[in-house]
């Protein structure tokens, strides 16, 4: 990394002692045009946030910022992959594109599919991660970490291994998973080939991928919260049941909100799973709005694809607007 | 944990010994439960190595086994000697090293300046940074691509990496840390007359090992493990990275090699969860620490 030196002049000289009094004020000789050296120095300052800032902002803008503006203008235009060369030069035509994805019943289905699939998965997930996160903070006194290690594993694989491997699972015939439920007398489905049960084979892997994640923060939030809340509750003659809802709940709020969000950034987007393990199918059954964009992009259809990924973007700020809206701590 | 305060001294002796042994009671259930569900958790992953090295008669066979009964390490000799796969995994190795190490260095100097410097716009820099954590890659992707491909980016490393270089979840976890070095220290060596960089360099950096290693971690996971990016930058095999090249796999005319597919799925995910073992530390931490409000 490259040093910089600040000039001799605008800083105390080497040879003073000075110890100074706050991040503003650098030593100055008293007296001796005092004002036009502090200034100096904080400008400098200034300078050197944005020196080091810039690299960062630069590759925010080009590659966030930009692409975000131009996925939105993208969305009222014609472009398509044969102006891959010449993307200015392309028509302006209006609110068609969300016109066709408002007619388009393979859009629609995958919009009813994550509609479906994002608030089961994040409460199946987070439900379980509480439980476990619970049990483990307040339950168990060792193996704390091994357990912890444990539960979160599933969370740092890719999601296309984990997707490639479930649905060797999930086969009918020789899958592990209904050779597991037949032990216990159920006659599992054709998983990945049914219509009914290929989103919830998802939501099931999604859910025991995503709770390792959500349990590491519920035990941030389990931790922060004072025992002597609990105490209280304790003497006043609460059960432990009473105490979870009144005291652990509400101090979780924050946490809550925390998790909703992430993970509903995550969901929203979900692409490898379908992608991997049926395609998008059965008849469509379990296509996500992230395929359908990758779909229309494999054919070329670029605008397109911007508009539906566009209504992903929307649709996460409304959902993470209203859950900090119903999620808010009132304290 | 607490019992509630008692104050005849005998009666809370009692009591409290009830109480040990009722939870004592309690600890074993739970304790049992935690088990299942660290087996559950577990078992996909021992499924997939055990599966990884049966041949494919045997991966298909109904009733499924469970232990390989003809184990054979064919897969993965198929893998990296007629198929890609040595390819795909240096390249995977290339593209999740090189954003880290530029996510190292770009969010420690962002993170130090929106830490310690008051300068004009800072509040607004790190308003749009947590506003990138919104940003999501399928909304960006298509002009991305257009963007990259009108560079010459297009099926190269530099596609693959640069749009990376920047993760905003990498500076929130530099500047969380950095805000809690004392100001002391800067001070001094602003005193001593270094320059901001220096003093980032020579103070502030060799201090924040533990933020680096978070961020080091999550940032080569999130590489490594990446899929959609790389599935549309990539437009010819010698520029695969491990997801893609599976992924591909497992749709293409290898669809229904069970046990390569496996021996796939352990490639991609053993080398993770070797790191993991030793690094899990920084990890957990860095999750907990993003909820945590300053």
């Amino acid at each position: 990394m490259p040093v910089v030196e600040r000039p001799a002049g605008a800083q105390a000289p080497a040879g003073r002692a000075h110890r100074s009094r706050g991040t503003r004020a650098s030593a100055v000789r008293p007296g001796a045009r005092g004002g036009r050296r502090q200034v100096s120095a904080r400008t400098q300052r200034a300078v050197a946030a944005w020196l080091l800032a810039t690299p960062f902002f630069a590759l925010f803008l080009v590659f966030y910022a930009a692409p975000m503006l131009a996925s939105f203008v993208m969305g009222f235009t014609d472009l398509r992959s044969t102006d891959l060369r010449h993307p200015l030069a392309v028509n302006l035509v209006g609110i068609d594109n969300y016109r066709r994805l408002a007619s388009d019943e393979t859009f629609r289905k995958a919009v009813v599919n994550t509609v479906l699939f994002v608030p089961v998965t994040l409460a199946l997930t987070m439900v379980l991660a509480l439980a476990v996160a619970v049990a483990l903070h307040k339950g168990v006194e060792r193996f704390r970490t091994l357990f912890r290690v444990g539960y979160y594993l599933p969370y740092v694989t890719a999601i296309v291994a984990v997707s490639v491997v479930w649905r060797v699972m999930y086969q009918h015939d020789s899958g592990v998973i209904n050779r597991v439920l037949g032990f216990i007398g159920i006659d599992g489905p054709n998983w990945l080939e049914s219509t009914t049960w290929s989103l919830p084979a998802i939501v099931i892997m999604t859910a025991w991928r995503g709770m390792g994640y959500q349990m590491v923060l519920f035990l941030a939030g389990l931790q922060a919260i004072p025992e002597g809340l609990y105490e209280a509750a304790e003497v006043d003659g609460a059960s432990r049941w009473q105490r979870f809802r009144h005291v652990t709940l509400p101090m979780l709020r924050p946490t809550v909100l925390l998790g909703a969000v992430l993970g509903t950034i995550g969901l929203v987007q979900w692409f490898e799973e379908p992608f991997v393990m049926t395609r998008g199918g059965p008849l469509n059954s379990t296509l996500s709005v992230s395929m359908f964009t990758y779909n229309q992009f494999g054919f070329g259809n670029y605008s397109y694809a911007a508009a539906a990924s566009y209504t992903i973007f929307a649709a996460m700020v409304a959902l993470t607007a209203v859950q900090f809206r119903l999620l808010r701590s009132n304290t | 944990m607490t019992t509630a305060t008692t104050y005849a001294p005998a009666a809370a002796g009692r009591r409290a010994r009830r109480a040990r042994r009722a939870r004592r009671g309690r600890q074993w259930w739970i304790y049992a439960l935690l088990l299942v569900g660290l087996v559950l958790a577990v078992a996909p992953f021992v499924w997939m190595v055990l599966g990884s090295v049966k041949p494919d008669a045997e991966v298909r066979q109904v009733p499924p086994t469970w232990w390989p009964e003809n184990p054979t390490l064919d897969n993965y000799r198929e893998l990296f000697q007629r198929l890609n796969f040595p390819r795909f995994f240096a390249n995977s190795v290339i593209v999740a090293t090189a954003v880290t190490l530029g996510n190292v260095v770009f969010c420690t100097m962002i993170g130090y300046a929106l830490a310690k410097l008051s300068f004009p716009g800072r509040r607004t820099l790190f308003a749009l940074v947590l506003a990138m954590l919104m940003i999501p890659t399928v909304a960006t992707f298509v002009p991305l691509f257009v963007l990259v491909s009108n560079f010459g980016l297009a099926n190269t490393f530099g596609g693959l990496i640069l749009p990376f270089l920047a993760q905003p979840l990498g500076v929130f976890i530099m500047r969380q840390f950095i805000v809690g070095l004392p100001d002391e220290l800067i001070d001094a060596a602003r005193v001593d007359g270094a320059g901001e960089l220096r003093i980032l360099a020579r103070v502030v950096a060799p201090l924040c090992g533990p933020p680096i290693a978070t961020l080091a971690v999550i940032t080569f996971f999130a590489q490594w493990n990446n899929f959609l990016w790389p599935l549309v930058v990539a437009q010819s095999e010698d520029k695969y990275t491990l997801p893609v090249a599976l992924a591909l796999y497992s749709i293409g005319q290898n669809n229904a090699r069970f046990g390569l597919l496996m021996a796939g799925a352990v490639v991609i995910v053993i080398p993770i969860l070797i790191i993991f073992a030793f690094l899990q530390r920084y990890v957990v931490q860095g999750i907990a620490v993003t909820g945590l409000k300053d």
